[in-house]
């Protein structure tokens, strides 16, 4: 049995481990920090979010400041999917950022059905909005008669 | 001494204390407790007779279209800009005070806070000689220290009395902007007591036989900016609570008071139980995120918040001790009542949406925090610009939420990533072109873009974080009212994207100057220009960071009378970059910005932020690449360096194979400079914080808590958080500054000297 616990991650209830979930990579113990399976890399944010500004001209380009932001990217080690990117002032320790009582999980699951691919909830917040753009629409209408 | 003292003895020593109280100050009794207050005897009685569910349905039913149509009222009477996009809220509560229901268009966490300062009114005015609580009463409230969101939105509370018995409250908020603060517009952020924040009204009778009473009425027109205002939204607030009470008497003429009593109480109830049943699905364990926010509004400065959700059956509990220590002298701190009522409307905007809307939702959860903490802010600091930990709040759920979610087989809605959390509008002030006083807020506040999806991208510019409301505001009506000219269209602020499989929705430019006016200023209050706001979702980045454009010295009316083509296109990047416009002073600036003048055809500039994106930028389809460089979201340079495409630029053909193979060398890349874990840390972690950075918060231990105040960092116990005393950013300038002037005078001399 496994379990999904996020798009590139999965736990494996019977060798209780992580794995990918794009090559199925064994990352370590479930009861473990998953980080622990992954690769790190240090990067920039000015080669992600790069500057749109003159940087002869400014200082702030719309890129983060590097010296009090960097994003710490994790790839499976196997596949090189990047499986998180944690924005952290430079030198903080990494998140612990899932730690789940895989007892309890394996409980959890004892009753259910395993899923493969995760389903898809409604985007209730947008509908709402959209009903409520619908409502305004109709009052700004209404005020033209 | 004898410390047993009887029952008599100390009910008098109680009511003597009472009677001798000197401030009815904010109860801690009360703003500290988020949950339902146990059944009245009433409420007992009623629901161990039993309801007939039909009957509870269908009374649910007429209490919801008697709030809609009071909502509606407000919506279109009321004279605050607020109220006119939205930002509003009719709510109904028990007898005792707990928020039953709200109208279901309004603004969740409105309706959150307005049961503390019910609370209050029952615990405090009810049996008070010189009060009272009547028939015909209304009570208004706007200090956020007894019950709120921030001190801009004013409430009118009304008891409702049926055949002589209290059975209901009822009430309605608007953001009303003006408040007679240090700065215009409400939120000021230059404010550095609680003196700063303007009146400060704890609840108070200002309705007897359903009249405003115009002496009082009148103090607080004459304390506000915008007396008209005062006076106009007091009255719309009365008559659409009046009104509710027509409709909720109806009901209760139909149905019954127990009818009435019961679905109130009931529909609690059952938001509690249901919201137990969903804890108890997701698997136990914790999660965790920190949040960064980098700006006090008056200068840089990291404050971090750490929230550790730990799910253990049907109990959650969120933890956020480690997070950093208010501020003394800065507004950016919230009261924990406040913040609570943040959680209670991000719970409700961005986990399940679906839950009624009502303060039970939060009701089960244990909410853990450190005193004197910038999200449990007390004593005299001000909290004007709470927005910014509030904000924060609403959407710290995102990511770790999806984090236990992800695995319920069931999904009660979609999974996505964090909003743009930045009240990223301009707040102004001054004098209209009609010669009136004003100040308040533009509707941009509402444009958000929505963290991308784990199906889809992210909608543009959806809402706020704060509601499901969508109207951003007719630049029309508010050029009609103020002398705000918008320079151009509301441009979708390109290549500033939240990257990922799934991008975020994208927000837009604001590009805004002042016509007309003898005095005019804008201030704006953002955080997010050092450090990105908005987070992704596994492996999704961020939102980039912003800024507050300016461009001073000139006057864009005079230059388009002499060239109508000086400016070819209101585009931020474009204006900064070929700065077009001679003789400009043009600067890139913190989108913290406390009141500033606006000379007439000075030009200020901000965006609308994106939400976070979703997932590895490697798997993101080509044909969506595509799609958002035909749409002009982005340049070409990005859809080679961060999605690795490759493609014909002029025909926009994707070559598969070519970006295949790319993308597996980019993934080779990645494993190849990528460090295993444990030397990373090794190598990344520091004992402290950066010592050039002002650090607000825990580092690797969230029992210490690291400030810098007065100018120097201190580390404390979490225990004994003391507020963080920041120093006038002038007066640091002024030291930099004569640091620089004695370096030099040292230079000259030295050339005397050598001379
Ligand atoms: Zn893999």
């Amino acid at each position: 049995m496994k379990v999904l616990i996020t798009e590139y991650l999965r736990i494996n209830l019977d060798t209780e481990q992580w794995e990918c979930r794009r090559c199925g990579h064994v990352h370590g113990s479930a009861r473990d920090n998953y980080k622990r399976g992954l690769l790190v890399y240090d990067r920039d944010p000015r080669e992600i979010h790069k500057p749109l500004l003159d940087t002869r001209l400014y200082e702030r380009t719309y890129s983060p400041d590097p010296a009090w932001c960097r994003i710490l990217e994790y790839y499976c080690a196997s596949c090189g999917t990047m499986v998180e990117a944690e924005y952290l002032p430079p030198g903080h320790p990494p998140l612990y950022d899932i730690e789940l009582d895989i007892d309890a999980l394996k409980l959890q699951w004892k009753d259910r059905k395993e899923v493969v691919e995760p389903t898809v909830g409604p985007d209730l917040a947008l509908e709402k909005v959209k009903n409520n753009r619908a409502l305004h629409a109709d009052h700004a209408h209404g005020h033209k008669h | 001494m004898n410390d047993q003292i009887s029952k008599e003895d100390k009910a008098l020593l109680d009511k003597f204390l009472a009677d001798n109280q000197l401030f009815l100050g904010p109860d801690p009794e009360i703003m500290r407790n988020h949950s339902l207050t146990p059944r009245s005897r009433a409420e007992d009685e009623i629901l161990k007779k039993g309801l007939d569910n039909h009957q509870v349905h269908h009374v649910r039913g007429l209490i919801n279209a008697a709030l809609s149509e009071a909502f509606t009222m407000v919506n279109q009477m009321g004279a605050a800009p607020g109220a006119k996009w939205g930002d509003l809220v009719t709510g109904i509560y028990t007898a005792q005070g707990d928020l039953a229901m709200i109208a279901p268009h309004g603004i969740i966490a409105f309706a959150a806070c307005c049961f503390y300062p019910i609370r209050f009114i029952v615990k405090y005015w009810s049996n008070d000689p010189t009060v009272g609580v009547k028939d015909g009463d209304g009570f208004i409230h706007n200090d956020a220290r007894y019950g709120g969101i921030h001190n801009t939105d004013q409430s009118m509370m009304m008891p409702l009395f049926y055949k002589g018995e209290l059975v209901c409250w009822l009430s309605s908020t608007i953001h009303e902007g003006e408040n007679g603060a240090t700065e215009p517009g409400g939120m000021p952020a230059a404010a550095e007591s609680k003196y700063d924040e303007g009146i400060k009204m704890s609840p108070f009778k200002v309705v007897e036989n359903f009249q405003l009473k115009r002496d009082l009425v009148t103090f607080l027109q004459n304390s506000v900016r915008d007396p008209k205002l005062q006076l106009e939204d007091m009255k719309v607030k009365l008559h659409a609570v009046m009104r509710l009470r027509e409709r909720i008497i109806a009901i209760l003429d139909q149905y019954g008071r127990d009818a009435l009593i019961g679905t109130l109480r009931l529909h609690l109830e059952d938001t509690e139980t249901e919201m137990r049943r969903r804890i108890r699905e997701m698997p136990d364990g914790t999660t965790r995120v920190l949040q960064f926010m980098d700006s006090s509004l008056r200068e840089n400065c990291l404050q971090k918040i750490s929230c550790a959700i730990t799910v253990k059956g049907d109990r959650l509990i969120m933890d956020f001790r480690g997070t950093a220590p208010q501020f003394l002298n800065r507004s950016v701190n919230t009261n924990i009542a406040s913040f609570k009522a943040a959680l209670c409307t991000g719970l409700l905007q961005n986990i399940w949406p679906d839950l009624p809307h009502t303060m039970a939702v939060l009701s089960p959860i244990e909410i853990i925090t450190d005193r004197n903490s910038i999200v449990d802010a007390e004593g005299e600091m001000p909290q004007a610009m709470s927005l910014m930990p509030l904000f924060k709040g609403c959407v710290v759920w995102t990511i770790p939420m999806n984090k236990f979610n992800y695995s319920v087989p069931h999904k009660y809605s979609a999974v996505i990533a964090s909003q743009y959390d930045q009240a990223a509008t301009f707040i102004y002030g001054g004098l209209t072109q009609h010669g009136d006083v004003t100040g308040n807020f533009c509707g941009d506040i509402n444009g958000n873009g929505q963290g991308a999806r784990s199906h889809a991208d992210g909608e543009h510019s959806v809402s706020p974080v704060f509601g499901f409301m969508c109207d951003s505001g007719e630049h029309e009506i508010n050029e009609e009212d103020t002398p705000i000219i918008r320079l151009g269209a509301q441009r979708l602020a390109k290549d500033r994207i939240a990257w990922g499989k799934y991008r975020g929705g994208m927000g837009y430019e604001q590009i805004a100057t002042a016509r007309g006016s003898a005095l005019w200023g804008f201030m704006t209050g953002c955080e997010g220009s050092k450090f990105p706001s908005a987070q992704g979702l596994f492996g999704g980045y961020s939102c980039p960071s912003y800024q507050l454009m300016k461009i001073k010295g000139i006057n864009i009316f005079e230059e388009l009378k002499k060239d109508p083509k000086v400016v070819e296109v209101f585009d931020i990047v474009k204006l900064m970059n070929e700065r077009p416009i001679k003789g400009g002073k043009y600067s890139s600036n913190d989108m913290g910005m406390t009141f500033e003048v606006c000379n007439e055809g000075e030009i200020y500039m901000i965006c609308q932020g994106s939400g976070g994106g979703y997932g590895d930028v490697l798997e993101r389809d080509p044909a969506l690449v595509m799609k958002d460089l035909r749409e002009d979201l982005m340049s070409h340079e990005n859809a080679r360096d961060i999605y690795k495409v490759v493609y014909d630029e002029k025909t926009l053909v994707v070559d598969e194979d070519a970006t295949k193979k790319l993308r597996d060398d980019y993934r080779r890349e990645r494993i190849r400079r990528g460090k295993p874990f444990e030397q990373f840390c090794k190598e990344w972690v520091t004992p402290e914080p950066p010592k050039d950075i002002p650090y607000f918060g825990s580092w690797d231990n969230n029992r210490e808590i690291y400030a810098t105040t007065m100018g120097q960092r201190v580390k404390m116990p979490a225990e004994q958080l003391q507020g963080a005393f920041m120093l006038n950013p002038k007066d640091v300038r002024i030291m930099q500054l004569e640091g620089e002037l004695e370096k030099v005078k040292a230079q000259l001399d030295d050339c005397r000297k050598k001379a």
